[in-house]
């Protein structure tokens, strides 16, 4: 399992107004390309330092290529990175102002305290 | 001597900028009165008449990441940039630049390190809503030098609450031993309960008006005793999955020293959050 993994996918995806488009069009091949280009690069590191033993599980990869929020709360990934990246894919699709935020608190209503772990 | 001339705590929410700017159809019926409340809690910050702005905030996951997080963190630079392509996409935040104040800065590491508090430091730092949000609010004009200070309240493991106020208490101690005569006016922002990404998220209120209740309490007269007795790493996810940031309130209070009344306090209940403010004037006297 790799929470980081999961949240740097979500944190290098939301900060790249090309790659949140990439994503929302095609989410299978965008996790794809970037597991296999991007998952090991080191942020403030040359491209050939980058890191060589950084995957996805299958549960992840399943999540993160089906747009599935739902099952990326319960794998532990960080809420905040999540939402801000899922209001810029899917907000736009809805004509009433935070209806996406409520519908998205509605798909994880089931949850009670305590959440999953977060930590990393 | 440095004049520590105003301690200001508040709440930083994203979406003030967009719905005070808001005309017609697009302006939220809340919009007038948080206006008018964010004009009296900026005469505050006026009236204490700064030179230079202590900025306590949190980077949200912008510049700071998961592969080398600081816990506590100053920024010494002679321009900070300000705001993020994905808060202009989502709150509607402008893009900003601020001039730093390198001589505090580096007067608070070096104090602070000393302190005891293994402070880093960034050389070239852009900073995010949790410190623009302030500024609009209480210094639109943003024509004072900044000094920012970051904290970690969002990615475990966290600094435990009371080393929150330690933190403030050290920061009030060096800034008024800072031998320079400028007056300084040290602001902080963090949370009440909050829920991001979770169930409870985006509801009426906060998700957690009994806890808003009583950290606004706390908050107004600085009563650390019974805060730090209610609130640990742990207890914080109860209100709300994102209210680690109320230790910066508690870095505040710390700031204001415990069970010092705040000189000013207002509060605001809107959708989703609760919005709360305070000020504190050290030097009543030196108030203009």
């Amino acid at each position: 399992m790799s929470k980081y993994l999961i949240n740097k996918f979500l944190y290098t995806i939301d900060r790249d107004p090309d790659l949140v488009q990439r994503y929302r069009e095609d989410p299978h091949g965008t996790v794809t390309w970037w597991e296999a280009e991007q998952a090991g690069v080191i942020l403030n590191c040359p491209r050939a330092e980058r890191s060589t033993w950084l995957t996805f599980t299958d549960a992840e990869r399943s999540a993160l290529a089906s747009h599935d929020y739902p099952a990326l709360f319960e794998l532990g990934a960080h809420s905040f990175l999540t939402l801000t990246l899922f209001i810029a894919l899917f907000e736009r699709d809805y004509a009433e102002p935070l209806a996406f935020q409520r519908e998205y608190a509605a798909r994880l209503a089931h949850w009670s305290l305590p959440y999953p772990d977060i930590s990393t | 001597m440095a004049t520590v001339a105003a301690v200001i705590a508040s709440t930083h929410h994203p979406f003030y900028y967009r719905a005070s700017n808001a005309t017609g159809a697009d302006r939220p019926p809340f919009a007038d009165e948080w206006v008018t409340k964010i004009g009296a809690f900026r005469d505050t910050l006026t009236k204490a008449n700064p030179d230079v702005l202590v900025m306590v905030g949190s980077d949200h996951f912008h510049q700071l990441w998961l592969d080398n997080m600081p816990q506590f963190l100053i920024g010494k630079a002679p321009f900070y940039d300000g705001n993020f392509y994905n808060e202009e996409r989502e709150f509607g935040l402008p893009r900003m630049l601020l001039r730093g104040h390198e001589e505090l800065s580096a007067y608070l590491l070096r104090q602070g390190i000393d302190a005891g508090f293994d402070l880093a430091f960034s050389n070239e730092l852009r900073i995010d809503h949790s410190i623009t949000c302030p500024l609009i609010t209480l210094r639109p004009e943003a024509d004072l030098p900044i000094v920012p200070v970051y904290t970690n309240i969002f990615a475990p493991p966290m600094p435990q609450p009371r080393r929150f106020v330690e933190l403030g208490k050290a920061i009030r101690e060096l800034v008024e031993a800072w031998p320079v005569d400028l007056r300084v006016a040290i602001i902080g922002t963090g949370h009440l309960s909050l829920e991001l990404g979770g169930p409870r998220q985006f509801g009426p209120h906060g998700p957690d008006p009994e806890f808003d209740r009583k950290a606004v309490g706390w908050i107004a007269s600085a009563d650390l005793e019974s805060a730090l007795a209610e609130v640990t790493l742990d207890s914080l996810w109860q209100p709300g999955n994102a209210t680690h940031g109320f230790m910066d309130f508690l870095l505040m209070m710390g700031v204001a020293g415990a069970g010092v009344k705040a000189d000013y306090t207002d509060t605001l209940d809107l959708f989703h959050t609760m919005e709360a403010y305070f000020t504190w004037y050290p030097k009543a006297v030196d108030a203009q």
